[in-house]
């Protein structure tokens, strides 16, 4: 019995770390341009790549392609920028955003189960 | 069309899509293709996608006819419109349905005959060897409907747990997956489990998913009807433009109307573009857009927005904005944006969310140890079955979907009665406001005063001349009243004089000469700050102010000369508009630069208690941060030119009447039409939005608060009652259902009759 509580206090640490702790690794944007491009995928229950990370001031659009049917991830979000766009299915759809200054900004679905992450450094 | 990346000069960028390229070499050829063009400076296909990015300066039309010549099919990428692509979504909506309804008939196939026999008491257990082999052939074929439907659940719970992330999927797959895992274990090792926990749950596996993709189809059907608001908005373009072209009129696609093409609309046809009339009168009904029922005369020189009906003549106009910049693609993009914005009640909800499918995975593994230690026997198969039921009851979608579905059903409600919501949180403090301002003129009155007086105190002057005089004066003024009279000159057709050292005295009036008179137009107060003696003047003018007109006085050389009276008419409706803010509880008060009397006797009029009056038009922000003092949440209503400080201060800016000109940066909330009944209207859509969004809200928490700890087995100390994984499952997959469905019916909502 000992050993089956252990595990299970076990399995809740490993949650409270794999899913709240651990530091997601972003993908850089290349910061030589002053405009760059990035497609992010949006399939499957997750953004992909779902953390982005950009310098400050350069501008960015990010192109979608949502390959997934469920009206869930039909719509993106950026709550800050105030920008939201319907994304049609397996067609890019390429969303311009605004010179940034640094700090994080969310972007996800309307039911935040899609979510992502932009870092302005 | 170019999409330029941004303001600074640099390379235009653009996108198409190739259709027909169906092997990898097709990519260099069509760079090829594209690289030659003059202008071109770079040309990079993406085979998997079937697009290429074009950059430099050059017409789209060149580069597909260049792909067209190699041999496929190419459009621009940002060509499509939204019609198309509501057209694309509903295919795309249609098809995921069709899937989803056959998942769900293959998964309840097996879910619903296993249900039956073990509610008819067949027994779910692993005894005899036979029963071994029956069951692992029903192991069997419930793997196989976990594959053909539910993969989608197990894929995207994988990515999403790569990812460092969770979601519904998580908990559908681990739910289902812990029970099949488990009566897999029993089928296999029966001696590995107590001999009261040989259970199996292939049942519970099968139905749960098939039930949720049920709830999930239902969900799609119910989603799309509430983006019925910007189906009819963009339902309302026109496919086609009849242009004259080399002095024929020609039939084209919408999209290929040119600013300063000349247009032909017959009666009974949509305008296409927005432009202004050049030729012919008619009338048009804007109703679809404004919610005005009358329909509006047109002339010459006037303006035609696209999507309005042309009813009576036929007419010829100049293409003025075209493409995205006419004012209907404006407000199918400001309510775009609108229904997908949050007001700030669905934060919570939101924060909530980030935690939310990790919090449950861990009460579902507390339950199940809370069983195994301290739960009766078999305590195995109990852990088992709360923890799975733990996992499938829980519902972030609800949660998630409780704001947002109803911010869309009531923004396009709103946008029906031709009230255009900015964003979500102009909706929400819309709902709470407490007290409004209006404007007078544009807002309660019609905006156009006319003359209606002349009372002349020297009788050396005639009323012709005294028009004349303060005609001339006026030609050069800004101030509202002033037209009124220079168009009763025109219409008597008087021409102006030479007037001279032209001043305006903010707040009072104007000085001027004209030869070697002294001139002085304005108020009572310019009289008595300029000494001019006004006798019993004062009272007539007094009477007049009482009949809700507006005197002005003129002097010639410090001498009153005469008091004209404009009076600007109150809209029919405003008094019945007033009424129905006022018993929904709001404190009306008005606000105008007019004198005392003239707004009191308005006030009056339309059942307004209070009133600032001669307030200057700096001053008026002052009032809504003196009302916003007293703790009010104030609404100020306004033409939105005048008042832009006073609507940006308030809590929520109306402009009203401002037609389809929806461009007005300093309002919150846009009413196309005049009337005050959409003030009203506004008022009452975002209250009964935010009654929606607090119903969703509230079902959501209390379904999530209360059927975890049930899941989990809170009542089987007290009652013996333990919840089926399968009525988890049906429960989860309506919940969802049931906040969609809340949310439309906002749908049929309608502002009190008027």
């Amino acid at each position: 019995m000992l050993i089956i509580n252990l595990i299970g206090l076990g399995l809740i640490v490993l949650i409270v770390w794999w899913f709240w702790l651990y530091q997601a690794q972003s993908t850089q944007v290349s910061d030589e341009q002053d405009n760059s491009e990035i497609t992010v995928v949006v399939e499957d229950g997750i953004y992909q790549p779902a953390h982005i990370s950009l310098l400050e001031n350069k501008a960015l659009q990010i192109n979608f392609v949502r390959k997934d049917a469920s009206p869930c991830a039909a719509t993106v979000l950026f709550p800050e920028l105030e920008i939201s766009a319907d994304l049609p299915l397996n067609k890019t759809f390429a969303v311009q955003l605004p010179l940034l200054k640094k700090g994080e900004y969310a972007f996800h679905c309307q039911m935040k189960m899609y979510s992502g992450t932009l870092v302005v450094k | 069309m170019n999409k330029p990346k941004d303001s600074t000069g640099h390379k235009n960028s653009q996108e198409l899509i190739i259709e027909g390229a169906s092997c990898a070499s097709c990519v260099a050829k069509i760079e090829t293709a594209l690289k030659r063009i003059d202008g071109v400076d770079n040309a990079q296909m993406n085979f998997a996608l079937r697009t290429v990015v074009v950059d430099g300066e050059v017409d789209s039309e060149d580069l597909v006819q260049a792909i067209e010549s190699i041999g496929y099919n190419a459009r621009s990428a940002e060509d499509t419109s939204d019609d198309e692509l509501l057209d694309e979504k509903e295919i795309a909506d249609q098809k995921y349905y069709t899937s989803l309804m056959r998942k769900m008939w293959i998964a309840l196939g097996l879910g619903v005959p296993l249900m039956i026999y073990s509610i008819a008491g067949g027994p779910m257990t692993v005894e005899t060897t036979l029963e071994r082999g029956i069951w692992l052939f029903i192991g069997i074929l419930c793997a196989a409907i976990m594959y053909f439907a539910g993969k989608h659940f197990y894929v995207g719970a994988w990515k999403s747990f790569v990812n460092h992330s969770a979601n519904m999927d998580t908990l559908i797959a681990l739910g289902t997956g812990t029970a099949w895992i488990y009566s897999m274990v029993v089928v296999f090792f029966p001696m590995a489990v107590p001999e009261m926990a040989r259970h199996v749950y292939f049942e519970a596996t099968a139905m749960i998913i098939g039930l949720i993709d049920l709830g999930l189809a239902l969900e799609v059907k119910a989603r799309g009807r509430t983006s019925e608001a910007i189906k009819r908005l963009i339902g309302l373009q026109a496919k086609t433009a009849r242009v004259v072209r080399d002095k024929k009129e020609v039939d084209i696609a919408i999209e290929q109307v040119l600013l300063n093409d000349i247009v032909r609309v017959r009666p009974g046809e949509k305008i296409p573009v927005d432009g202004l009339v050049i030729e012919g009168h008619t009338s048009i009904d804007e109703s679809m857009l404004t919610g005005e029922p009358m329909p509006v005369a047109k002339e010459e020189e006037d303006e035609i927005v696209a999507g309005t009906l042309n009813k009576t003549g036929s007419i010829l106009f100049k293409a003025t904005r075209v493409g995205k910049d006419t004012a209907l693609a404006q407000i199918i993009n400001m309510v775009k944006r609108a229904q997908n914005s949050k007001p700030p009640i669905g934060r919570l909800a939101d924060a909530i969310s980030a935690y939310f499918v990790p919090v449950v995975m861990i009460i579902s593994i507390v339950s199940a140890l809370v069983w195994l230690n301290f739960g009766p026997d078999p305590a195995l198969a109990f852990a088992i079955v709360s923890a799975t039921t733990v996992l499938i009851i829980a519902c972030p979608c609800a949660l998630g979907l409780a704001t947002p579905m109803s911010v869309m059903v009531g923004v396009g409600k709103a946008a029906e009665a031709g009230v255009l919501i900015r964003n979500g949180e102009a909706l929400q403090t819309a709902s709470k406001i407490t007290a409004m301002i209006l404007d007078k003129t544009g807002t309660i009155t019609e905006g156009s005063p006319t003359v209606t007086d002349i009372l002349v105190a020297d009788k050396s002057y005639t009323e012709k001349y005294i028009l004349t005089i303060a005609s001339s004066i006026e030609s050069r003024s800004e101030h509202p009243l002033a037209q009124a009279i220079v168009d009763s000159a025109i219409a008597q057709e008087i021409d102006p004089e030479d007037i001279s050292d032209f001043q305006a005295i903010a707040g009072h009036g104007i000085e001027a000469k004209l030869e070697d008179h002294h001139l002085l137009f304005g108020n009572q107060k310019l009289m008595f700050k300029k000494g001019v003696f006004l006798g019993e003047f004062v009272s007539k003018a007094q009477k007049l102010a009482d009949e809700a007109k507006t005197p002005m006085y003129l002097a010639i050389d410090n001498k009153l000369a005469a008091i004209i009276a404009v009076s600007d008419p109150i809209k029919e409706d405003s008094i019945e508009a007033i009424k129905r803010l006022q018993s929904s509880g709001i404190r009306v008060v008005m606000l105008t630069g007019d004198n005392r009397a003239t707004a009191n006797a308005v006030a009056k009029k339309v059942g307004i208690k209070e009133v600032f009056a001669e307030v200057l038009p700096e001053d008026k922000s002052n009032k809504v941060a003196e009302l916003q003092a007293q703790n009010e949440i104030v609404g100020m209503t306004g033409d939105g030119i005048n008042d832009a400080p006073a609507l940006a201060l308030a809590n929520v800016g109306f402009a009203i009447g401002t037609g389809t000109d929806v461009a007005i940066e300093s309002a919150d909330i846009t009413l196309m039409r005049g009337s005050l009944h959409g003030l009203a209207d506004a008022i009452a859509v975002s209250k009964a939005t935010l009654r929606n969004i607090k119903q969703n809200l509230f079902g959501a928490f209390i379904y999530n608060v209360a059927g975890v700890p049930f899941a989990a087995g809170i009542l089987y100390p007290f009652f013996g009652l333990l919840l089926s994984p399968v009525i988890a499952g049906a429960a989860m997959a309506f919940s969802s259902l049931t906040v969609v469905s809340n949310a439309n019916r906002l749908r049929f909502f309608k502002p009190k009759e008027h």
